[in-house]
């Protein structure tokens, strides 16, 4: 086995780090004895786990004479070997990759978590709205209507199939490209209209750049322009919600650029000994921005990272809905129940530029995006799914598509006529109270609009 | 006065290993006050660590973490006999990096908990830059105070004593310029308890700048100041000794010198006005512009790099509100323009010394 690390087992059956080899990979999620590792085990299994994490310390130190076959060293025992041999650095065979749907929407296997007939419409239905909010606000930008704008073509299915996994209490902490999530969980086209166009009634007041969208009301943390930042909130807010016994857990989307992070590295690191509830989720779309992950990174992607910091991880189809879903569910099992992290990473590629600062047909051959399109389009292999149900049809896709269409111009007509926020708005959650020079500062400003009001900017509202 | 100080602290690293820990408080404090007949007194690092316990004890959200807090005790024992008190889960180790606990303690304070994380020193911090200013000081902010960010940044700051250049540097400034932090100097064990416990209270991201040196000393308590109530409210700068002939702003351990030079200059009869400045953000201007329209007179002092310093916005400020009250130009005190030296002279040469107080004052008289 190409990729065999020894990792080092404790003596503790639930402490006990994974001792499987890759190639036990077949299903689901890497796992070891008396956790979850089957659909069947995940149905049975909602009593949430937790003990004392605290790892042991300790370690015998029992020696066997001189011949000893094993080596008793702080972490576990390692054995002893004669062979001369160095880890292999590329895999004979990569991490193969879960999926449920095949590329025309049937099903391949039985092996996935089953969703409610109204959830997977509704999946549906959101990941056609996603398309179009995508479609229409990517063309206001190009109107110069807003100064920014950043679509999730290609990965509508990792967007609200992951989201529809989730509970509400669980705590989203996004990168940028996971609007979905906060579709899914009804944040309305008007809020994110209001955010794109920063107007009063922005849920931030105006002080991001368009898509960095927060709620509060959703568990949705507002989006940071820092890339891989939040990998290490996630793993600090659920450390939270295991001191408070929460029945929930945190989970962070990042991308392939993202995992070349120190966060990355510290977070996953930290989330494996501190056993924290994560789920982190590694959109992995081929590209960051013109950077192809020929150059980002010479692992088998990101799920054999997981392994190394003693994190149990799986590779899925993020262009198959149901396997994104299963996914989901059941890392979010573990990681509630066990108080542990688990790894995602999707396959999904970027069908879109990276945002609207980005022209891809630069750097990546028409031909390429237009098979992703095409050929693994994550939406139509969903509802070629949901046709072979019984539960979508040619006359609700135009129904659909029509009024998304609609909603979506609607909202941007009303987004563009409220007012701008107001002058106070510069000032105030500097703190949590006004400071001194900052008070000073807003009367200095108002003095003066006063005295030359001819000359104050009609669009920044007193 | 820097070696008798670093032979201070020297005892008291050695005296800080073992003991029972729960007790460790009031035996240190019975010890300290014991040598005293009359007035009770503290060292920093028990005002630190009381704070600290105080905190703990009072809110179940306060939670400390970092390299060492816990079976270490700290690198400098601020932290002992916390982890048998109130448990790993809130005396939480980590693994070695600032970066990610830093980042870590951010995620938790954006979720329901107050974690006080501990540099080893704040030159270690430069690792964490990136969360402590886009993601706890801006975020308030940008998320429209959707998450607020309640936690504290503290350590060690500025030079030991033969540490060299990467354990030596004053971060005030730097700090100091970020809109969203709040940073706190203490100097006596007075400040040190009743700032961290402002700050570990404070509803958004406290920059927390201790000094190594003063950990090991004793400074006199009255009853106000070891009652748990205690707290000082952020933003006041504290007149540590009045006078009429020269305004000395400093803070931290300078106040020291600066105290120390103000008794050298009372015996040529110039009455220098000690403002220990507390807190360097909020900066308390009235205080330092209400002290110089007094004196007409003023000296900054600080350990830090000059150039765009704490002095050059002491001096902006008096330049901006007082400047006709000035009777000679400003002096500013800070460390050599350089790297740390390590070899101790020229360590020496190139940090304050209470001589540069006393002749930068006597210049402007």
């Amino acid at each position: 086995m190409a990729l065999y690390l020894p990792f080092l087992r404790r003596r503790i059956g639930f402490l006990g780090m994974m001792n499987s080899t890759l190639s036990n990979f077949k299903t689901s999620v890497l796992s070891e004895k008396n956790s979850i590792t089957t659909l069947s085990d995940f149905c049975n299994s909602f009593s949430r786990r937790f003990y004392s994490n605290k790892a042991d310390k300790q370690f015998d130190f029992i020696h066997n004479g001189g011949d000893s076959k094993e080596l008793n060293f702080p972490g576990g025992i390692v054995k002893f070997t004669s062979e001369l041999k160095f880890l292999a650095d590329v895999p004979e065979e990569r991490i193969h990759c879960y999926r449920v749907l095949d590329d025309s929407g049937q099903l391949i296997s039985n092996n996935f978590v089953q969703v409610d007939k109204e959830i997977a419409v509704k999946m549906y239905k959101d990941m056609v709205m996603l398309q179009t909010m995508d479609t229409i606000f990517y063309e206001a930008q190009r109107q110069g209507r807003i100064s920014f704008y950043l679509t999730a073509n290609g990965e509508e299915a990792i967007n609200i199939a992951s989201a529809a996994a989730l509970s509400m209490d669980d705590l989203v902490f996004p990168q940028y490209r996971e609007a979905g999530v906060l579709l899914w969980r009804g944040f309305t086209l008007q809020e994110f209209a209001n955010q794109c166009f920063g107007n009063k009634d922005d849920n931030g007041k105006g002080r991001q750049m368009p898509i960095h969208y927060g709620s509060n009301k959703h568990n949705y943390f507002t989006v940071a322009s820092t890339v891989a930042t939040q990998i290490s909130h996630a793993v600090g807010a659920a450390y939270s919600l295991k001191m408070d016994g929460r029945d929930a857990c945190t989970i962070t989307y990042f991308g392939d650029g993202g995992t070349s992070t120190g966060d990355f590295h510290a977070a996953l690191n930290f989330a494996a000994v501190m056993e924290v509830p994560v789920i982190f989720f590694c959109r992995n779309n081929g590209w960051a921005i013109s950077t192809p992950v020929s150059d980002q990174f010479r692992s088998d992607g990101i799920v054999v990272r997981g392994k190394a910091y003693g994190i149990r991880s799986i590779r899925v189809d993020g262009n198959d809905a149901l396997a994104v879903f299963s996914a989901v569910c059941m890392a979010r099992t573990i990681a509630i129940r066990e108080s542990k992290p688990v790894l995602i990473e999707a396959l999904a590629y970027r069908a879109g530029h990276h945002s609207t600062s980005d022209d891809s047909s630069k750097y990546r051959p028409i031909e390429e995006i237009e098979w992703w399109r095409e050929a693994q389009n994550p939406v139509t292999r969903f509802r070629e799914w949901l046709r072979g149900e019984g539960l979508w049809t040619t006359q609700a896709e135009t129904e659909l598509r029509d009024s998304a269409r609609k909603e979506v111009l609607h909202a941007i007509q009303v987004a563009e006529k409220v007012e701008k926020p107001t002058v106070k708005e510069i000032f105030t959650d500097v703190y949590d109270v006004l400071p001194s020079n900052l008070r000073d500062q807003e009367k200095s400003l108002r003095e003066t609009i006063e005295r030359h009001s001819q000359d104050y900017p009609i669009d920044v509202p007193l | 006065m820097l070696i008798k100080i670093l032979r201070q602290y020297q005892v008291h690293v050695v005296a800080g290993g073992g003991g029972a820990p729960t007790s460790f408080l009031y035996k240190t404090f019975r010890n300290s006050s014991s040598s005293s007949s009359s007035v009770k007194k503290m060292t920093v690092r028990e005002a630190l660590n009381s704070a600290l316990d105080e905190e703990m004890s009072a809110d179940r959200r306060v939670l400390l973490m970092g390299e060492e807090v816990g079976e270490y005790q700290g690198a400098y024992k601020v932290s002992k006999g916390l982890l048998q008190k109130h448990g790993p889960e809130r005396v939480v180790d980590t693994p070695i990096t600032e970066a990610g606990f830093t980042g870590i303690g951010i995620g938790a304070a954006y979720y329901g908990l107050r974690p006080v994380v501990e540099f080893m020193t704040f030159n270690f911090a430069m690792q964490a830059m990136d969360h402590i200013i886009n993601s706890a000081a801006k975020t308030n902010y940008m998320s429209a105070a959707n998450i607020s960010v309640p936690i504290v940044f503290r350590g060690p700051n500025g030079a030991a004593a033969g540490v060299g250049a990467q354990h030596s540097q004053c971060y005030a400034a730097w700090y100091g310029s970020v809109p969203g932090l709040k940073v706190l100097a203490p100097y006596s064990s007075e400040d040190a308890r009743g700032l961290l416990k402002a700050a570990i209270r404070d509803p958004g991201p406290v920059v927390f700048l201790e000094n190594e040196l003063l950990y090991g000393e004793a400074f006199p308590v009255s009853d106000e100041v070891v009652d748990s109530s205690f707290c000082i409210p952020i933003g006041k700068a504290k007149i540590e000794k009045q006078g009429k002939h020269v305004t000395i702003t400093s803070f931290s351990k300078m106040v020291g010198f600066s105290l120390k030079a103000a008794e050298i200059l009372a015996e040529d009869g110039i009455d220098a006005e000690v403002i220990n400045l507390r807190s360097i953000r909020p900066l308390d201007r009235s205080t330092i512009n209400g002290s110089v329209r007094k004196t007409n007179r003023l000296v900054t002092v600080e350990e830090g790099f000059p150039q765009h310093g704490v002095g050059a916005e002491i001096c902006a400020s008096i330049v901006e509100d007082s400047f006709d009250y000035l009777d000679a130009p400003v002096e500013r005190i800070g460390g050599a323009d350089v790297p740390m030296p390590y070899a101790a002279n020229l360590e020496r040469m190139a940090l304050p010394q209470v001589e540069d107080i006393v002749r930068a004052a006597k210049r402007l008289i």
